[in-house]
């Protein structure tokens, strides 16, 4: 789940014409850096004029307790192909030039990174609308869970009923939570 | 037919299990389901109806009216938290 895999899902279509595209997903177990994956993300694509990119980051507290560590599980296989699926949705949907997602998946404690998504386009307003919607389809299609270590012990997260209600801004029904 | 079927996370984890090897005739994901209900015990607990058991099928996200084919991937899982 190292690099290997990151490499493997980099996809560049077009040269440097109008259908020029840059899509890349890493899930992995180390982590990132957002001024890198952004430089990735522009490099030689003069076309681009803005970057929106979305940190999550582990809290020390969730659901009224505190959080020592997170372990992220994940499907391997599954989830690479799901977040390309919703790549293609964003392309199809915004006007842009570049999406880059990383998803950090192990043992993590508060502080750490765990997503990164980043959107390049012409303009901001593709950046910034295909950054969010790419964060709200990753929360509720994306085949992750999250277990968190509390005082009281060990406990999966629940889904947020919330989080659906994000997708739906986007006319897409979640039936995750 | 044989199903090859994964399990990921809480369920993962109350059934001690994370694959298995299943001879169905079974049409549906859904009915998959209720025939795994039927052994009782932890997976009677752990799938049962009116819990929340997302499911995929060779990888992507299905209902439970998806029509099984031989040889398919399919998963049980509860709802997604990544993000």
């Amino acid at each position: 789940m190292g690099t290997p895999l990151a490499a493997s899902h980099n996809a560049e279509g077009g040269g440097a014409g109008l259908g020029a595209r840059r899509a890349s997903v890493s899930i992995r177990h180390e982590d990132f850096d957002l001024s890198a994956e952004v430089a990735a993300l522009r490099q030689g694509m003069p076309a681009v004029g803005a970057v929106c990119s979305f940190v999550g980051t582990v809290r020390d507290r969730n659901e009224g307790a505190s959080v020592a560590t997170m372990e992220l599980e994940h499907y391997p296989g599954m989830t690479e192909r799901s977040i390309e699926a919703m790549m293609e949705q964003a392309f199809a949907r915004f006007d842009i030039l570049g999406a880059s997602v990383v998803h950090r998946v192990g043992l993590l404690q508060p502080l750490d990174q765990i997503v990164l998504v980043a959107v390049s386009s012409m303009h901001r307003g593709e950046s910034f609308q295909a950054c969010e919607f790419l964060m709200d389809y990753l929360k509720t299609q994306a085949p992750f869970w999250k277990k968190e270590v509390t005082p009281a012990g060990a406990r999966w997260v629940d889904a947020r009923v919330s989080d659906d209600a994000a997708l739906a801004r986007w006319g897409i029904a979640s039936g995750n939570a | 037919m044989q199903i090859e079927i994964r399990f990921f996370a809480s369920i993962r984890e109350a059934l001690g299990s994370s694959s298995l090897s299943w001879q169905t005739e079974a049409a549906t994901v859904g009915a998959l389901r209720d025939e795994l209900v039927a052994r009782g015990g932890v997976w009677a607990e752990a799938l049962a109806r009116g819990r929340a058991v997302r499911a995929s099928l060779d990888q992507v996200m299905v209902s439970d009216e998806a029509a099984l084919r031989p040889g398919a991937e399919l998963a049980f899982f509860p709802p997604v938290t990544g993000g």
